[in-house]
């Protein structure tokens, strides 16, 4: 029973969410309209478990004194001092919050990203071979592409219409891969939808399908 | 072949420190070198720079500041078009972080137009948690889904908001993302309510967004770097704006990296061919 009322909320829910979909009438309309709202509010609560769930775990940390336990004083301290300075002295152009996010925040996540620029160089230079025709193919492309949408390969073959031809890989074979994947990405999330919708896949129940 | 096999086993340091150099010398010493303007960037600049005076604009930065070196060029070159062409904007992220770039965003550029008003000609809108809903919300009505601003003003009280109720008033959405937050920019406000979106995506993404191009789902596209310095000469070009061009002087660092790894793969496929044939 504890389940019964949940899966059959779902399966009334999506259909109605489907012949709505279908009906272009006013009294359609306002109804959807009200759904995304009531969507939209029930938003807010997921960050507050989202919250919930950061300090249990970083508190459970600091508790058990486990491996790395002093990074979680860290995110306490810092969750706590950058919304007290927001509270108290505002979010607004030029505040000492706009501050920390511009100075550390911005400099610190896109300084990690970075990092991702020096791994790819090292991996493509061990692992990037050309051991099967399709492994050569790929690198070919890959080469052209690289080279052909920088600056000085677009100079240097301008005359042989690399641009064009970069332009030519992505427009043409990359697109009909992409549309394939599209497709059949596609397709799985109408097979799930209908498999959630007919309880067929109950994951979101908080179990595996018993 | 000795020294073949001393490349291939090259300590990792060497290639981290030689993609170091690549980055630092080109923002040292710029080289310049033009940029092919491809036709998905040209197709939003001439959409902005066709749209009359007083239309609005809505630019979503639906990204953090991971992607920021990628993404934030572009956002500055296309807000900067707009306030030139005296075009008013909305500013909105469907990512937490992004509001915050969207406010470094708009102080940039009012330093080259301190003149633009919060309320008159531009708003930003505070972060609204739900993706998708978000975009639904703005279809079926923007006061619903955004009672506030982003400062906390009423926005039936903001003077260009009052005349806008959804995306029919709205003549284009673009989404900056490094996911693919685009998408869900197409599959909603593009698809059920027929807006006009462009996108600017990480170059890493845009592959992914040719399929829209083709089927004008998407109206334009800024892939990576590359599409902001496309941008970033146009603007320029056509309208004569003196701004610091960002992307274009990264080009120069992408284009010695990328040349870098090139010679990198070439060097690492004639030791591996040349081990094997040793080894038979």
């Amino acid at each position: 029973m504890r389940r019964a009322g949940p899966l059959k909320l779902c399966l009334i829910g999506g259909i109605v969410m489907i012949i709505q979909f279908f009906i272009p009438h006013r009294f359609s309309k306002n109804f959807f309209d009200e759904v995304v709202h009531w969507l939209i509010v029930c938003g807010v609560p997921a960050l507050v478990i989202g919250y919930y769930s950061i300090f249990h775990v970083h508190w459970t940390k600091i508790r058990r004194k486990r491996e790395g336990w002093g990074y979680s004083i860290i995110i306490f301290v810092a969750v706590i001092v950058v919304a007290l300075i927001g509270f108290i002295w505002g979010v607004g152009e030029n505040s000492v919050f706009m501050k920390i996010y511009q100075y550390m925040t911005m400099t610190m996540q896109a300084t990690m990203f970075s990092l991702l620029g020096f791994y790819m160089a090292s991996a493509a230079f061990r692992s990037f071979k050309a051991r099967t025709p399709e492994a050569t193919l790929l690198l070919i492309v890959a080469l052209v592409v690289m080279f052909g949408r920088v600056p000085i390969g677009e100079s240097v073959f301008i005359k042989l219409k690399l641009p064009n031809l970069v332009e030519w890989i992505l427009m043409y074979p990359n697109m009909a891969a992409q549309r394939g994947i599209g497709l059949g990405v596609g397709l799985g999330i109408m097979a799930t939808s209908l498999k959630i919708m007919l309880g067929i896949e109950r994951g979101w129940l908080g179990g595996a399908g018993k | 072949m000795n020294l073949l096999n001393k490349f291939m086993n090259m300590d990792r340091r060497w290639i981290y420190l030689i993609t170091a150099i690549c980055v630092i010398i080109p923002f040292l010493i710029p080289i310049g070198l033009p940029t092919y303007t491809t036709p998905p960037a040209r197709n939003i600049y001439e959409k902005i720079d066709n749209t009359s005076d007083g239309q609005v604009v809505l630019l979503s930065f639906d990204y953090d500041a991971a992607v920021l070196p990628e993404l934030y060029p572009m956002t500055i070159t296309i807000l900067n078009h707009c306030f030139n062409r005296n075009i008013k904007v909305i500013l909105m992220s469907l990512y937490m972080q992004g509001i915050g770039i969207a406010q470094v965003a708009l102080e940039d550029v009012k330093r080259e137009f301190p003149e633009k008003k919060e309320g008159i000609d531009y708003t930003l809108l505070p972060y609204v948690p739900g993706g998708a809903l978000v975009i639904l919300g703005i279809g079926e009505d923007i006061h619903k889904t955004f009672p506030t601003d982003y400062y906390g003003t009423l926005i039936d009280s903001l003077p260009m908001m009052r005349e806008i109720r959804n995306f029919d008033q709205i003549s284009l959405a673009i989404s900056f993302s490094g996911g693919g937050v685009s998408r869900t920019w197409v599959t909603y406000a593009n698809q059920r309510y027929g807006a006009n979106v462009a996108a600017g995506v990480t170059a890493v993404m845009a592959a992914e967004n040719y399929p829209y191009l083709q089927t004008k789902q998407l109206i334009g596209m800024l892939g990576g770097l590359k599409g902001a310095a496309e941008y970033e000469n146009l603007v320029e070009k056509n309208l004569k704006l003196k701004t610091r061009k960002a992307a274009c002087i990264g080009m120069d660092a992408q284009s010695a990296v990328h040349i870098m790894m090139i010679v990198f793969i070439v060097l690492a496929n004639i030791a591996y061919f040349a081990g094997r044939r040793r080894k038979k």
